[in-house]
């Protein structure tokens, strides 16, 4: 199917009244989550889960993606409002978001990031919506071998290169891959690191692993250092941007769009580089009349470009996991999960055997898209006042629900007990500055890995060279190893030239 | 900063747990992804040793002391709902967590939190029970809802 007729067919179902209000609903819950600090994209997701019982595929992923698009647009409200990142791709943007707004001109600062948003966002959709199928045709050529090379690629990238410790990453990522090994075996039937726990022999809940991860490890990790203090909101003033305000803002908005979408496609997804590049040029590319502006009263720039190019790469995470099915996010690999839940299997056969569910879900991330900014300017003022919630029922209402979601699953205390003790280990991997989104993918990754790895192992009747024989698999395998020791080896090689003191 | 050391290492010491198993075929990967965390977790421990990485990071220094009586009354609250929830059921034991995570979290006021607590999770329990058919457990209150 080629794009125009998959777009056509994807609207024809994205604007049936059910959908949109899914895509309605999701777009509300994800802006709440996104303006709430502590609890993301991938926490919500994990909660909403069990609505896969009940509903069809399709409105269960429009709903998904909403959340995820419109946790986007949330953070940036926290993050000029609050100067606390509501999730992780918005940190940049609390940088010279807040100053804005502490010079009055939080409106302005909402106003760019919100249109960013949505043109960025878009071009995002317009990425996937064409690169998608191209991404395909490649894929398909793609053997078991390649496909293993490809994951070994996205582990590297994902936990050793971003964030601030290879070693740190590495052992979450560890974890991860440790909770993936619970549970039977899918090519033999052996149970695998049970411990004899008859519970254990489905293996771990990707819901119960995020929940603990996000949720529990979370909330005990700030009860730790609490501490009596009011965090004061800042008001929002007048909403309209000058000519001024746009005139600046455009040029970042597309270079922000252009810099997010290609990071989002590589395995090496995340949000937070892209942003941090898109300040970088920003501040270099900006007027010498504005200069002045960066890191004093808050220049406008440095909200509009970050802000497009975190919608650009969320937008472009999902090309990797609907082609591919590799999660390069925390997010991702629980919506890949959510795939697995309804038996579908994500990878580059999914655009043939599933078209219907693929265009329809890309069709609403347009009508999303446009959702999210009529919700973002009005309402601006709403969200603002869910800042105020006060943090001892918001917390403790985060972890009714983290219990609801777990122990509705399974009726079982022994998964309550796992949750909590999760939530034990998750607070001092956050207390020493271990990441947490790799233990979620290695845990979803894992499996895949290794069956991928078998798969290429039975066809080569055994013969290991076939990862490094095969020459898409070798190069694919050469860039992780770079990726691993690249920075590592120039840093040494900077430090012998007596480059870096 | 010897304390901040030591519970550098038991993190890094609670990692490396090579994995149980027991079969033939399937036990490749495992053993793998055991040596791989092994490997980790000495190099973990090594720079714990060398005096840690958490004492450099700006979070860590400039973070209030540790606030026991939060933590335990959190933690009193996860407790009390893993006690409870076989045989009070979910509505009762979810709000007396509510109600103990809220005043960890420095709330004054129990009784309006317990009011607060008491509808989002009846809430919950409903939007779950009956919207999504979950069955949750009613405990106790089983014949009322």
């Amino acid at each position: 199917m080629d794009v125009w007729s998959g777009l056509s067919l994807g609207f024809g179902n994205a604007l049936t009244l059910t959908n949109m209000g899914w895509a309605l609903l999701g777009c509300f819950l994800g802006t709440a989550i996104g303006v709430l600090p502590g609890i993301g994209p991938a926490l919500t997701i994990a909660l909403l889960l069990p609505i896969t019982f009940q509903v069809s595929a399709t409105g269960a992923f429009i709903l998904f993606c909403g959340v995820f698009y419109g946790a986007m647009y949330g953070g940036s409200t926290t993050s000029i409002l609050l100067n606390t990142p509501g999730e992780s791709g918005s940190i940049i943007t609390a940088l010279e978001g807040a100053k804005m707004a502490r010079h009055g001109r939080a409106g302005p600062a909402l106003y760019t990031a919100a249109i960013g948003s949505f043109i960025a966002g878009t071009i995002g959709t317009l990425g996937i919506s064409f690169l998608g199928p191209v991404v395909v045709d490649l894929a398909l050529q793609l053997g078991p071998a390649e496909y293993f090379s490809l994951m070994i690629l996205c582990f590297v990238t994902v936990s050793a290169v971003l964030g601030g410790s290879a070693l740190r990453g590495l052992a979450a990522l560890g974890l991860g891959l440790i909770l993936g090994l619970i549970g039977i075996d899918l090519q033999t039937g052996q149970p695998r690191m049970t411990f004899g726990v008859t519970e254990l022999l489905d293996g771990t809940d990707v819901v119960l692993v995020a929940v603990a991860l996000f949720a529990v490890g979370e909330a005990l990790f700030l009860a730790w250092r609490h501490h009596d203090a009011k965090q004061q909101v800042l008001e929002v003033g007048r909403l309209a941007m000058s000519k001024e305000d746009w005139k600046r803002s455009i040029g970042p908005w597309f270079r922000g769009a252009a810099l997010g979408f290609p990071f989002g496609v590589m395995p090496a997804g995340g949000t937070e580089m892209p942003t941090m590049l898109s300040y970088y040029f920003e501040r270099k590319l900006v007027r010498p009349k504005y200069r002045h502006e960066f890191g004093t009263t808050g220049a406008i720039e440095g909200v509009a470009g970050p802000e497009a190019a975190n919608n650009a790469a969320a937008a472009g995470i999902l090309v990797p996991m609907l082609t591919l099915g590799l999660p390069t996010s925390a997010t991702a690999a629980i919506m890949l999960s959510a795939f697995q839940s309804y038996g579908i299997q994500p990878g580059p056969m999914l655009f043939t055997t599933q078209a219907e569910l693929v265009w329809t879900l890309i069709a609403s991330l347009y009508i999303a898209n446009v959702m999210l900014v009529v919700l973002n300017l009005p309402l601006v003022g709403l969200w603002a006042r869910i800042l105020k919630i006060p943090t001892p029922q918001l917390y403790a209402g985060i972890l009714v629900f983290a219990t609801i979601g777990t122990y509705g699953i399974s009726n079982s205390v022994v998964d309550l007990v796992i949750l909590y003790t999760l939530g034990i280990i998750a607070m001092f991997m956050r207390r020493f500055d271990f990441p947490t989104a790799p233990v979620v993918i290695g845990m979803i990754l894992g499996p895949m890995a290794e069956n991928a790895m078998r798969q290429a192992l039975t066809i080569s009747q055994g013969d290991w060279t076939t990862f490094i024989t095969r020459p898409v698999s070798v190069c694919i395998l050469a860039l992780a190893v770079i990726a691993l020791l690249g920075p590592r080896l120039w840093g040494l090689f900077a430090r012998r030239r007596g480059l870096v003191p | 900063m010897v304390l901040l050391g030591a519970l550098c290492l038991w993190q890094a010491s609670v990692i490396p747990t090579t994995p149980l198993y027991a079969q033939v075929g399937p036990k490749f990967v495992p053993y793998l992804v055991g040596g791989l965390v092994m490997v980790i977790g000495g190099g973990l421990t090594l720079s714990a040793l060398r005096g840690g990485w958490s004492a450099q990071m700006e979070e860590v220094r400039d973070a209030p002391p540790t606030n026991w009586r939060a933590l335990g009354l959190v933690g009193a609250g996860l407790l009390a709902n893993l006690v409870l929830i076989d045989w009070l059921g979910f509505v009762i034991a979810a709000t007396v967590q509510f109600v103990l995570v809220a005043a960890g979290f420095g709330s004054r006021r129990p009784g309006r939190d317990l009011l607060i607590g008491l509808a989002v999770t009846l809430g919950a329990f409903l939007a779950f029970d009956k919207l999504l058919g979950v069955n949750i457990g009613a405990g106790i209150l089983e014949g009322i809802l």
